[in-house]
């Protein structure tokens, strides 16, 4: 994103940032947002009508809206830290191609240490991109973000038992670097290409 | 309480940030920010679209469909109930608990908790904005094979 080199120095700004582009193709709010008041709005009436099922969605609806709100601010505070202060080198050096098992144990690490829905970890799988982690590394990632969460795993052992959880967490780890290969390999170079545009990234030299 | 320990590096992380380079740690901000309200629209359509589906459909109708005497075609519905749900840890595990109690079986309910944390139906328009739509449909369509896959060997395991 050029905005971040023009804040990270700022000094530099006068030789040739393009200091009046910060968002490219920016969507208006009620672009954004119309549907969802749209569906809000069909939502508030059906409960109307039906109180009962209108009352269930509520709490449901309440319930993901409580973790997203309890638990996301540090995950993004975090990928804002993240993305200012480790630069490009670092990441691509412990996570990028030839990174080995090493990188992909990062990734898987890094993946397992989070907490909350995978929804949150599609824009801190961005900055991974963008700093030039490989793709499948950062597939390893999702694939730990998505189901081998440290404190998923207590609450699994707890409410399912422990040899569930246990059997599940081996079967996992086989699973996440298989599916994360699979991706992987799935993918043309258009659209390597489309996911490096995607997410603003260099493409690596290959 | 994983929960706190996130907060406490969030915090500490800022504060370090805060002391050593003040412009950047604005700048770390308004990333956080904008990284999230970039999802956002998307989020709040998937929260109503998916409380109205868990209200019209409550567990007791899912504990019909998965009980232990259902077999496979139990695990292919509780695959495809675990793909197109989204629901927070806290509320996926007592109720796959209380439905295992209830009768489901422990094929049934490792599907449709793998499903639920792999394989994201809804949350499609999210993940192509940053993986692209080949490699998110290649990597929910691997994760429900393996999900099914898992289910059988937790079927055998749990027996």
């Amino acid at each position: 994103m050029s905005e971040q080199q023009t804040n990270m120095n700022p000094q530099g700004g006068m030789q040739g940032g393009q200091p009046g582009q910060p968002m490219p193709k920016r969507k208006s709010f009620l672009k954004r947002y119309g549907t969802f008041f749209i569906l809000l709005a069909v939502g508030v009436a059906a409960g109307l009508i039906f109180p009962s099922i209108g009352q269930k969605a509520l709490s449901n609806t309440l319930d993901n809206f409580k973790e997203m709100l309890s638990v996301l601010p540090p995950i993004f505070i975090l990928l804002g830290l993240l993305d200012v202060w480790v630069d490009r080198t670092t990441m691509m050096k412990y996570t990028g191609k030839g990174s080995g098992i090493k990188g992909a144990l990062i990734a898987f690490l890094l993946g397992s240490a989070a907490a909350g829905p995978l929804y949150a970890a599609f824009p801190f799988a961005a900055v991974m991109i963008k700093k030039g982690s490989s793709l499948m590394n950062v597939l390893i990632f999702i694939g730990a973000w998505s189901t081998t969460k440290i404190p998923l795993l207590a609450f699994e052992a707890a409410s399912m038992g422990p040899v569930f959880m246990a059997a599940r967490l081996g079967l996992n780890l086989i699973g996440i670097p298989l599916i994360a290969y699979l991706t992987d390999k799935s993918l043309g170079k258009a659209q390597i290409d489309e996911i490096y545009t995607l997410n603003d990234a260099e493409r690596p030299q290959a | 309480m994983f929960t706190y320990i996130l907060y406490g590096l969030a915090v500490v992380g800022l504060a370090v940030s805060f002391f050593k380079d003040r412009q950047k740690t604005r700048a770390a901000l308004i990333k956080a920010w904008k990284a999230f309200e970039n999802i956002l629209p998307q989020l709040l359509m998937i929260f109503l679209i998916i409380g109205f589906a868990l209200a019209i459909f409550p567990p007791e109708t899912i504990q019909k469909v998965l009980g232990s005497g259902s077999g496979f075609w139990g695990v292919l519905a509780a695959a495809a109930i675990g793909s197109v749900t989204l629901m927070p840890g806290f509320v996926a595990f007592p109720l796959a608990a209380a439905l295992l109690k209830s009768g489901a079986g422990y094929m049934q309910m490792a599907a449709f908790i793998s499903t639920l944390m792999m394989v994201g139906v809804v949350t499609i328009p999210i993940e192509r904005k940053t993986f692209g739509l080949r490699a998110t449909l290649t990597r929910n369509g691997a994760a429900l094979l393996f999900s099914i896959a898992v289910a059988v060997v937790m079927g055998v395991v749990m027996a």
